[in-house]
């Protein structure tokens, strides 16, 4: 098992006719991911190394039977492009898009919030990783193998670093869930630890938040009352300077909210054991698994 | 995007909301023949983005011409808090009767905007929220519906505001609520949001930080960036695309990915370390770009040692490789560097550094490794 997505992912990728929406597009495919379709307004007809272009994504969903959309626009259409996704009744919406405005981003996850049987996963995301199934975005599926660690995080690279001590441990992925580091994410930390907690490959659980916001401060609560699975977290940024934005745009400490130590004390506090680096927070893990 | 108060305020009244008619200067000359235009009493404001500028002594009245004279020379120049003042805000005298405060935030937590309203202005909004909780009255606004009537209205009345002016107080919050929308802000705070002595509701100062995602739709808000107050290295680092936050330490740091970087920083924090800067040369760095990023790193002068943490993503080690010794071949920099590569391509970007052998280039394996290095060889202990 895996969550989000996996041997039944049926992808249409929204920008694939671009430099970066091909490459990963092709890219996903060649790992195995079963990419059905692509739109691009006005290219509709052509074709992308075999994947059909559709100029709508009802024309997409229509002809293609298309699950999953994977956005790949440039920020001032990534909003649209999400909206028109869930209107042609896509159930799982992906946004890879770095630099949508957060007023955007804000009317997009009160409209999706409405409607029923629709998931927004970022945006400013690198995707879902499940090992051995489907790639769905940009993360680099080589350093990571089939296993029972299911990874949530709002970084990418941090990521990939934590997942790569691990992967060295001995210890592979049930899936890789990258939440994105924007203000309002469509999906939250325990939406995803939700749907790790019901996947029964999942033993244990890897949290990597950052500063800004109280995201992982009500993950902490979550995880208290509704979680039997052991979750490890790391939180980035504790030394960060207050009222700077740390390269993703929600991570900001403003005033004295939002801050790393306020979130790991919270974590710790219902008995979520916080990592002080990558490394450890690996460690933790891979001991909890070992033992 | 911090605005300065006289910018927020333009902003607000081009909403209609009310605020004293006001003039920008730079210079003694320009400040006194704005406050002869305004007339007296007029009061001199420091335009700087930190709080508390009345209690440095950043905002004065003026009686007269010579006063005018004295107090800007006095304010232009001076130092608030690290920041230096190079703008002054002259505005009209206001007949204050009382002192509310009014603000809208992007609450993430919600997703929605948080509308406040408090009889208690003026002063600290932290400070009253901690001794008086309920002297804040606050509402969640849903974003496809926009503030209704009756939101104002309840507002004003859970706040306790003198009944003559909850309908005009009402007023102001919709137009301050239209201006949160329009020019998409982030936050929108009005402390004192002031009652006249004729029972007018003005705005007396404005704080408002926009959204930097949504400036390509409103061009007249990116033009108010102002690069006179920006520290010349992140105006450099800004020019060439780069995500860059000055830090006070001497560690200049590079990494790919902002979660990444903020970790780095913390690691080489733990280590005893102190890092000069936050750096995110992002996905899928080309050589060029890391030359580039060499160069802006090494144009702070407290530089003692550079670490380079990379995991290649998108971003190949090879490119990384090549950036750093084309950055070696052009600038030669005198202090060491750490070099920590993994992930895609990281074996050939290995060799190439090995290869080049670059004088004071010290490969590390792992991330705790390189950050230990690093430390030691910034400390002089370089084994």
């Amino acid at each position: 098992m895996s969550v989000l997505v996996g041997k039944d992912t049926r992808l249409c990728v929204s920008g694939i006719t671009g430099r970066e929406g091909t490459f990963h597009a092709l890219n996903n495919r060649n790992y195995g991911t079963n990419v059905v379709a692509g739109v691009t307004p006005g290219k509709g007809g052509q074709d992308v190394e075999g994947i059909p272009v559709f100029d709508t994504f009802h024309a997409a969903v229509a002809d293609s039977g298309a699950n999953t959309a994977m956005i790949f626009v440039p920020p001032r259409f990534a909003a649209d492009s999400i909206l028109e996704a869930q209107d042609a009744g896509i159930e799982l919406i992906i946004a890879i898009t770095e630099g949508i405005p957060a007023h955007d981003e804000l009317r997009v996850f009160n409209h999706l919030s409405h409607q029923s049987g629709v998931r927004l996963i970022g945006p400013n995301c690198p995707g879902i990783l499940s090992p051995g199934k489907a790639n769905v975005g940009i993360i680099p599926a080589s350093f990571f193998k089939e296993g029972n660690v299911g990874v949530v995080s709002r970084s990418g690279t941090l990521t990939y670093q934590i997942g790569n001590e691990l992967a060295r441990a001995g210890f592979g992925n049930s899936s890789i869930v990258g939440i994105g580091g924007d203000p309002v994410p469509g999906s939250s930390f325990i939406d995803i630890i939700a749907l790790f907690e019901a996947d029964p490959e999942t033993e244990l659980i890897v949290m990597s938040g950052e500063i800004g916001g109280s995201a992982e401060e009500e993950a902490a609560e979550y995880i208290a009352a509704n979680v039997t699975k052991p979750v490890v977290a790391y939180i980035a940024g504790f030394t960060a300077p207050p009222g700077k934005t740390m390269g993703h745009a929600g991570a900001i400490v403003s005033g004295t909210a939002g801050t790393a130590v306020a979130k790991a004390e919270a974590l710790e506090a219902k008995g979520v054991r916080v990592g002080r680096t990558p490394t450890e927070t690996a460690e933790i893990a891979a001991q909890i698994l070992s033992a | 995007m911090d605005l300065l108060e006289y910018q927020g305020k333009q902003l607000f009244a081009r909403h209609g909301v009310a605020v004293p008619s006001g003039l920008p200067a730079t210079t003694v000359a320009e400040a006194v023949d704005a406050a002869d235009k305004i007339g007296y009493p007029c009061v001199v404001k420091a335009q700087v983005q930190v709080g508390g500028r009345g209690k440095a002594g950043g905002i004065k009245v003026a009686q007269d011409r010579q006063e005018a004279q004295l107090h800007s020379q006095a304010i232009l120049g001076m130092d608030i808090k690290g920041h230096t003042v190079h703008e002054i805000w002259v505005e009209a005298a206001s007949d204050i009767a009382s002192e509310y405060y009014a603000s809208i935030v992007f609450d993430r937590s919600a997703k929605a905007p948080l509308v406040m309203l408090s009889t208690q202005g003026g002063m600290d909004i932290e400070e009253v929220a901690e001794r008086d909780p309920n002297a804040i009255a606050k509402l969640h606004v849903d974003p496809l519906l926009g503030f209704q009537e009756f939101h104002g209205r309840r507002l004003a009345f859970e706040a306790g505001v003198d009944e003559d002016v909850v309908r005009p107080i009402a007023a102001i919050l919709a137009r301050l609520y239209e201006a949160f929308v329009a020019e998409e802000a982030m936050l929108v705070e009005v402390n004192p949001l002031i009652i006249t002595g004729d029972r007018d509701v003005w705005a007396l100062d404005a704080k408002v930080t926009l959204d930097d995602n949504a400036l390509y739709r409103h061009p007249e808000n990116a033009a108010l960036r102002n690069p006179g107050n920006e520290d010349p290295q992140e105006q450099m680092a800004h020019e060439r695309g780069l995500t860059f936050v000055k830090l006070d330490g001497d560690i200049g740091i590079l990494g790919n990915g902002a979660g990444l970087v903020m970790s780095t920083i913390d690691v080489v924090s733990q280590a005893g370390g102190s890092p000069a800067n936050f750096l995110d040369a992002g996905g899928g760095s080309k050589a060029e770009a890391i030359t580039s990023a060499v160069e802006v790193i090494l144009a702070n002068p407290n530089v003692k040692a550079v670490l380079f943490n990379i995991f290649g993503g998108i971003t190949r080690c090879d490119e990384v490789a090549k950036g750093l010794i084309e950055a070696f071949a052009q600038i030669n920099p005198i202090v060491p560097f750490v070099v920590r590569l993994d992930g895609t391509n990281d074996v050939e970007g290995r060799r190439l550094l090995a290869e080049a052998n670059l004088p004071n280039v010290h490969a590390q394996d792992t991330m705790l490794g390189a950050a230990q290095k690093v430390v030691e060889l910034a400390q002089g202990v370089a084994s």
